[in-house]
């Protein structure tokens, strides 16, 4: 499956990836339920409705920084290597880079599922 | 005096029993890397193998610590629900109005017939029943709170504040301004009463009325009348009925004056009327220091009646 992937890039963006999309799935749960619960002429008033699209959102998410971890995984060569990487040569950077951003994504998929747990358990905002 | 740790009301006990999985969750977690370190500078002192810190590191930094906090958020996140119930708005209860003010809290029971009694500075409920708090501000943010009860609820100006409390022992608990209001925010307190439904009732139906004690001690209310009391204050079943300062129509039968600050008998009334500054730094009460003796004992004895 992995040619279904995108060739490598050789940028440091592909770092940012994960990191974003928590930041955004933040935001969009975060600003959504505010104005929810602030205008509910604006987005309805069933808080059910809400719940649901914060579980579509969350699980957009998961599955991009699911992505972004198997193209990081793919860069860090499968863990053929150990780290730390720290050699001044092309590959240990590649390597590097490939090992920092599995990481950054292992720890953006349990933020995105710490930001939505609340909406499992709480099921009303109060007007 | 008041403790979260000793609870007598519903939420206040899901309060207690989350503070001490926290604190026991902590200690272990504690204890475990205290230990852990001792291992590696006192008993083993020398370096693990690389395997083994490959299992380590990903095991006891990664997994352990996302499980562990997981589970604690999920638990915390779980109880926040029942930590903010509200009564059935169908089922028409008690109500309970709540206005802080520097510093000091009136208090209104709204009835579900429709009847109102007006009080200040005391609170009392029914044991084993759900009362409904409405909580608003007349000049700056107040925060309400009984610790024994359940937790606390901000009290701000030009919105109001849902809180509900099921007292499930019967007391007499101390309730606190939780958010610092002035000068005299630490004496911005109440004492909160949890009664059995029956004497709840009976305390309640008695209040609704004006005190039997008006008719006593007429001088003290002559010089209630003549210093213009009423100006601020609202005695029931006179013609005092201004709400700028606390209610006084039973204050005779609250336990405290001065919003907790004194134990009620006529001595610290009068120590209270004459120069309420003083004891309540901040208070807009004027002094009344031009009184005599003779007349403070007067007009304390009067209010001291109004059961």
């Amino acid at each position: 499956m992995w040619h279904l992937l995108p060739r490598q890039l050789e940028t440091l963006w592909t770092l940012f990836t994960a990191p974003v999309v928590w930041a955004l799935h933040f935001l969009i749960c975060y600003v959504g339920a505010a104005i929810f619960c602030e205008k509910p002429g604006f987005l309805g008033t069933d808080f059910d409705n809400l719940r649901v699209a914060i579980a579509v959102v969350t699980a957009l998410a998961l599955a991009m920084i699911v992505m972004s971890a198997m193209l990081a995984w793919r860069q860090w060569g499968f863990g053929t290597d150990d780290p730390p990487h720290d050699d001044p040569t092309r590959r240990d950077r590649t390597l590097f880079q490939g090992y920092a951003t599995l990481l950054l994504s292992g720890l953006s998929f349990v933020a995105v599922i710490f930001t939505a747990l609340p909406a499992l358990f709480v099921t009303e905002c109060l007007r | 005096m008041q403790s979260a740790l000793d609870p007598a009301g519903e939420e206040a006990s899901q309060v207690a029993t989350l503070f001490w999985v926290m604190t026991i969750g902590g200690l272990v977690i504690w204890a475990l890397v205290v230990l852990l370190s001792l291992y590696a500078s006192r008993w083993k002192r020398e370096p693990i193998s690389e395997q083994a810190a490959a299992r380590l590191i990903p095991w006891a930094g990664g997994v352990l610590p996302v499980t562990v906090l997981t589970a604690l958020l999920a638990y915390a996140l779980w109880l926040m629900p029942s930590l903010r119930p509200f009564a059935d708005p169908d089922r028409a209860g008690l109500r309970v109005e709540v206005v802080g003010s520097q510093f000091w809290w009136h208090v209104a029971y709204r009835r579900p017939d429709g009847t109102s009694v007006i009080s200040a500075n005391e609170i009392r409920l029914p044991v084993g029943e759900r009362v409904e708090f409405s909580l608003t501000s007349a000049d700056m943010i107040h925060s309400f709170w009984i610790p024994a009860l359940g937790g606390k609820m901000d009290l701000i100006p030009g919105r109001t504040n849902r809180l509900s409390l099921l007292a499930t022992k019967a007391g007499t608990y101390r309730g606190q301004c939780a958010e610092f209001c002035g000068i005299s925010h630490a004496h911005m307190a109440f004492p909160a009463i949890a009664m059995e439904p029956a004497d709840f009732e009976a305390w309640l139906a008695a209040r609704s009325r004006p005190s039997e004690g008006l008719g006593a001690n007429q001088a003290g209310r002559g010089l209630f009348e003549r210093e213009r009391c009423g100006s601020c204050h609202r005695v029931d079943g006179t013609q005092a009925q201004s709400t700028a300062g606390p209610d006084l129509s039973h204050v005779g039968s609250r336990l405290t004056i001065g919003a907790g600050l004194l134990e009620n008998d006529v001595e610290a009334l009068e120590r209270f009327i004459v120069h309420p500054a003083s004891l309540k730094h901040g208070s807009r009460m004027p002094a009344y220091t031009h009184l005599s003796a003779d007349e403070l004992a007067r007009i304390a004895a009067w209010l001291k009646g109004l059961q």
